[in-house]
């Protein structure tokens, strides 16, 4: 129930903070989504989307962390 | 699709699922807290993959699964009046109460729609003026910012014809609870990701500090969980207990600052009870007095009905980690997703579906 979906901003259509909403695309499926959680998220930003609305808006850089851990971890390994 | 299909990939999921064998060398127990990441395990085979000195339990954060008996039999009590519409997540519908679920209670007439959003169940309530339009609003911290924001918005728009029932649960007392236990079998937990974008990190330092146990903030993509693993492993294999985050793509320490402030506008914390648990103090969110307009269960004036879960039924020791759902006696006999006898079998995030649906050869 706390599934939440990666999705790319594609527009805004209210600016509005309190109803602040926005066409959002997932992976070609496009839905309306309601932004007013995450006022800081612009158009071409990812964003994971419960329940309607963008939770948190996602981070690139960060993104890759996971592999650079994976390439780390074996890195360590190989000098030991 | 950007931010899943590279988490996925085979080849760096056997590299890391072959650096996390290669670095256990006891028997460790963890525990992920999140249905969502149970389904991910046993629908992406990574148990499969674990060194045999690791072990997973399945944790308590399916929010389905927990939602007292109680209210679900209120639920259909609201439903069935004339003048209610109730709107629910469509996991609800088929979970049993003590005699009937939604989905029974709509084929006897009760007017019950499934919602993707609260926001729907917000626009039904401005679109149907003569109904009173109900949320079944369940769901962890992850969601109760939505559910809170449908709220505040029917307030400042003046619209009258809409409630919530409410069953909002948090996460950091349940995990305090299974840590309490005098059968404690866990060593380390995978929090929820989640929950975490929502509420942050620090809410687990306490709890790390003071049971002595990892835990690691992680995602629910494949290559996530085997990190989030890997992290705790390394913890507990080096001694240490401190809160970790994996899921940093989403997840920032501070958690989402706005959604806090409009779960602390319309929220406040309250002893809640939950299915095959029991009461756990603080550990759900009630509607603030300002909001109790709102409160189905005052605007209906509902009684407790005071039932109890199907004794067959052993959800709360599968809940808490302490029975795997196949060897529940009653598991995919007696027991299946068109005839279950406890919640977990129905959620598509409860362990006992999960099982069922990917682990039944
Ligand atoms: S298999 Fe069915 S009866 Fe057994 S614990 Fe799971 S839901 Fe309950």
């Amino acid at each position: 129930m706390c599934l939440a979906v990666p999705g790319q901003i594609l527009s805004i259509s209210d600016e509005s903070p309190l109803t602040r909403r926005g066409r959002v695309s997932f992976g070609g499926t496009v839905r309306e989504v309601c932004l007013a959680l995450v006022p800081e998220a612009v158009v071409g930003d990812h964003v994971l989307v419960h329940v309607g609305f963008a939770i948190s808006k996602l981070n690139e850089d960060e993104a890759q962390r996971v592999f650079s851990y994976l390439r780390q971890i074996e890195d360590q390994e190989a000098r030991r | 699709m950007r931010f899943v299909d590279e988490y996925r990939h085979e080849h760096s999921v056997v590299r890391l699922a072959e650096a996390l064998r290669r670095s256990v060398t006891r028997d460790w127990t963890v525990m992920e807290v999140c249905g969502g990441q149970t389904h991910a395990i046993v629908r992406f085979g990574i148990d499969a993959l674990l060194p045999e000195r690791l072990q997973l339990l399945h944790g308590p954060g399916c929010p389905v699964c927990v939602t007292p008996v109680e209210l679900i039999d209120k639920a259909i009590a609201l439903a069935m009046r004339p003048e209610v519409v109730l709107c629910s997540f469509g996991d609800m519908l088929r979970v049993p109460g003590s005699r009937d679920s939604l989905m029974t209670a709509r084929a006897r007439g009760a007017d019950v729609r499934i919602v993707y959003s609260p926001l729907d169940a917000l626009r039904l309530a401005t679109e149907l003026p003569g109904r009173e339009v109900v949320f079944f609003a369940v769901g962890f911290e992850t969601t109760a910012p939505t559910t809170a924001m449908a709220v505040y918005q029917a307030r400042q728009r003046g619209v009258h014809n809409f409630s919530l029932l409410v069953s909002h649960v948090l996460v950091p007392p349940a995990l305090e609870a299974i840590l309490s236990s005098p059968e404690r079998r866990v060593d380390g937990f995978l929090a929820a990701g989640h929950v975490c974008t929502i509420m942050g990190t620090a809410q687990y330092e306490p709890i790390a500090r003071q049971h002595r146990v990892p835990i690691v903030v992680t995602g629910f993509e494949p290559l996530d969980i085997l990190q989030g693993l890997y992290m705790v492993v390394r913890q507990l294999e080096e001694g240490r207990a401190e809160v970790e985050n994996q899921y940093s793509r989403a997840v920032v320490p501070g958690g989402n600052r706005r959604a806090q402030e409009i779960i602390e506008e319309v929220f406040c914390v309250v002893p809640r009870s939950w299915r095959g648990i029991g009461s756990l103090p603080q550990s759900g969110l009630g509607l603030r007095p300002d909001y109790a307009a709102f409160d189905a269960e005052r605007r209906f004036a509902l009684e407790a009905s005071g039932v109890q879960e199907d004794k067959e039924c052993q959800s709360g020791l599968v809940l808490m980690g302490r029975l795997r759902p196949v060897d529940c006696p009653a598991f995919g006999t007696r027991c299946t997703p068109e005839h279950p006898l406890g919640a977990t079998m129905v959620s598509s995030e409860g362990a006992c579906a999960a099982y069922y649906r990917y682990r039944r050869a």
